[in-house]
């Protein structure tokens, strides 16, 4: 497969350890010709969920928007166990879910409508969204408008939209920090419990330490820009995880090092 | 009895209480807007009997609003009013239907938008009924006349709207849909259109007040023997002062009435809009 970039100097794609999911070969992407990424190389497991936490405008919607092919790059590579993203599914949930949704179309018709871009036939679509329904025990009319719905409500239903067609990837961009706290507990929950039926890979920018932490297989932390890893800190605690996961002493022991990691790259 | 008539009187002081309190804010707000044209009406009056202006010019509102609802009724200006709406909605339906496609494509075609901007805006600001001669000189004194320039009027500002609806579409609704592995085409008929819906309509209801405007300068100035513009104009050579300004409160009416029915399906299709 050649590389997309047309600056990057030619390197073989080499392949990530055992387990890996997503490859990023000598990324690079630039603003107004000052390089954001330059070189960036990062293996990202498979059926896992990696957080991604930086400093503001580190980069880490710009990471995960180029992983979606939503913006081009300036050079290197980005590969799905091998595949191009052509070839890969992918679900995306945004932080604005007012944007995100479309209100021209009631709430049922949005969650379908990847299934119906995809081909699916009326009943396929109709017995993937009962499915849906079942698994995140949904108690409100998806037959209303995504405007007549609460903040929670609409995420709950671009969460449902990015995993209807059973994606490969789920990439979140903060898809908590336009709610309430009651709501993203609730959706926290839903969420683990989702990875816990699916184990799709999924990658999650987050801005706060204590969710990104808890939801994580492994928190990848970003330098100031030019953005590079600063760390990728592993928790290997079994799922799942509850409120008492917080206090406990493997949690707290990773949550600090992670903060002290943040803190010391915010500094430098 | 007593007891009967102190408990009725108690409930009546209650409904008494109760009732003003209920009813005087909703009356209040209902009544508001009536205040306006009351007063409209008061002054005119006043004004008419007051013998500043001579009866010959300014008649009273009254004999005037008979003449109105004389003429609606069944008169020569049913027939006027009937026949400003029919053009104007001929010019508005054309507008539409040539606008919306065309605004949409530019919109969602920025360098395509920009080689025509100039063009569009400068006709869009150039007053169409400076262009009556030149439509004479094309389409000759005829019904199609008044028309098509009125189209061309409501024409560009349909496209104006809806291309720049389209421009300023939610960047983040077209992401969300490409993402989703929507092509060229989907994202345009599901997200750009529809993203464009708010602004086009904006721009539909400006175009049939624009139409009716026009409709009734062509009628006035291009050869007519129906329409409201001819009306007034009649009503004014034959000095017929009450008959004119029924005539003037008639497309009063009728653009008004235009705008409401608009409002009504803008809001009953762009449902979402402000939400
Ligand atoms: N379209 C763009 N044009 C210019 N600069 C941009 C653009 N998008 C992002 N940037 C810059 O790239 C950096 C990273 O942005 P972003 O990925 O949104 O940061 P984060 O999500 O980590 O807060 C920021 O400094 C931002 O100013
Ligand atoms: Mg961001």
């Amino acid at each position: 497969m050649a590389g997309q970039g047309s600056t990057a100097p030619l390197r073989r794609h080499y392949p990530g350890p055992p387990g890996t999911h997503i490859t990023i070969r000598g990324l690079v992407k630039r603003f107004a010709g000052s390089a954001l990424y330059d070189g960036f190389d990062l293996d990202i497991p498979k059926g896992q969920i990696m957080s991604v936490f930086g400093p503001n405008g580190c980069g880490k919607s710009t990471l995960i928007n180029m992983i979606a092919g939503l913006i081009p790059i300036d050079g290197g590579e980005i590969l799905f166990d091998g595949k191009t993203r052509q070839d890969t599914k992918i679900g995306y949930v945004f932080q604005n879910y007012r944007e995100a949704l479309f209100p021209w179309m009631r709430t049922l018709d949005n969650i379908a409508y990847p299934l119906v871009l995809q081909g699916w036939s009326k009943d396929r679509v109709r017995r993937r969204l009962d499915e849906l329904i079942a698994s995140f025990g949904i108690g409100f009319d998806l037959h209303r408008y995504p405007y007549e719905l609460s903040g929670g409500q609409q995420q709950t239903a671009s969460i449902m939209r990015a995993l209807a067609p059973e994606p490969e990837v789920v990439l979140l961009d903060e898809p908590f920090s336009a709610l309430d706290f009651e709501m993203t507990l609730f959706i926290r929950e839903k969420l683990q419990q989702v990875f816990m039926d699916t184990g799709t890979t999924m990658i999650l920018v987050s801005h706060d330490i204590e969710e990104a932490v808890y939801l994580a297989d492994q928190v990848l932390l970003l330098t100031k820009r030019p953005t590079r890893i600063a760390e990728q800190v592993l928790y290997d605690e079994p799922r799942p995880r509850t409120v008492d996961t917080l206090s406990d002493a493997g949690f707290v022991a990773v949550k600090k090092r992670t903060l002290e990691i943040f803190q010391r790259e915010v500094r430098r | 009895m007593e007891v009967e008539s102190t408990d009725s009187g108690r409930r009546r002081k209650a409904a008494r209480r109760a009732w003003p309190r209920l009813r005087a804010g909703q009356v209040k707000h209902a009544l508001l807007p009536l205040l306006g044209p009351v007063l409209l009406l008061l002054a005119w009056e006043l004004l008419a009997r007051s013998g500043w202006i001579k009866p010959i010019l300014l008649p009273g509102p009254w004999p005037t609003l008979q003449t109105l609802a004389a003429g609606l009724a069944g008169g020569a200006l049913m027939t006027d009013t009937l026949m400003t709406l029919m053009r104007t909605l001929q010019a508005f339906v054309i507008a539409a239907v040539l606008g919306l496609p065309l605004g949409v494509l530019l919109g969602s075609n920025v360098n395509a938008y920009r080689s025509v901007e100039f063009v569009i805006d400068f006709f869009r600001s150039t007053p169409a009924s400076a262009m009556i001669p030149l439509f004479l000189l094309i389409f000759g004194v005829s019904d199609i006349n008044k028309v098509a320039i009125a189209a061309f009027g409501a024409l560009l500002i349909v496209i104006f709207n809806a291309a720049y609806g389209v421009m300023n579409a939610r960047k983040q609704r077209i992401m969300a849909a490409r993402v989703m592995g929507a092509s060229r085409w989907r994202v345009f008929r599901d997200v750009l259109i529809w993203e464009s819906l708010p602004q086009s309509f904006v721009g539909l209801r400006t175009a049939v007040s624009m139409a009716l405007v026009v409709v009734v300068v062509a009628e006035m100035f291009i050869g007519s023997n129906n329409g409201l513009g001819y009306a007034v104009l009649n009503a004014q050579q034959v000095l017929n002062v009450r008959l004119m300004y029924a005539a003037i409160l008639a497309t009063g009416v009728l653009g008004y009435l235009l705008n409401i029915v608009f409002l009504l399906i803008e809001r009953l299709i762009v449902h979402w809009n402000g939400r």
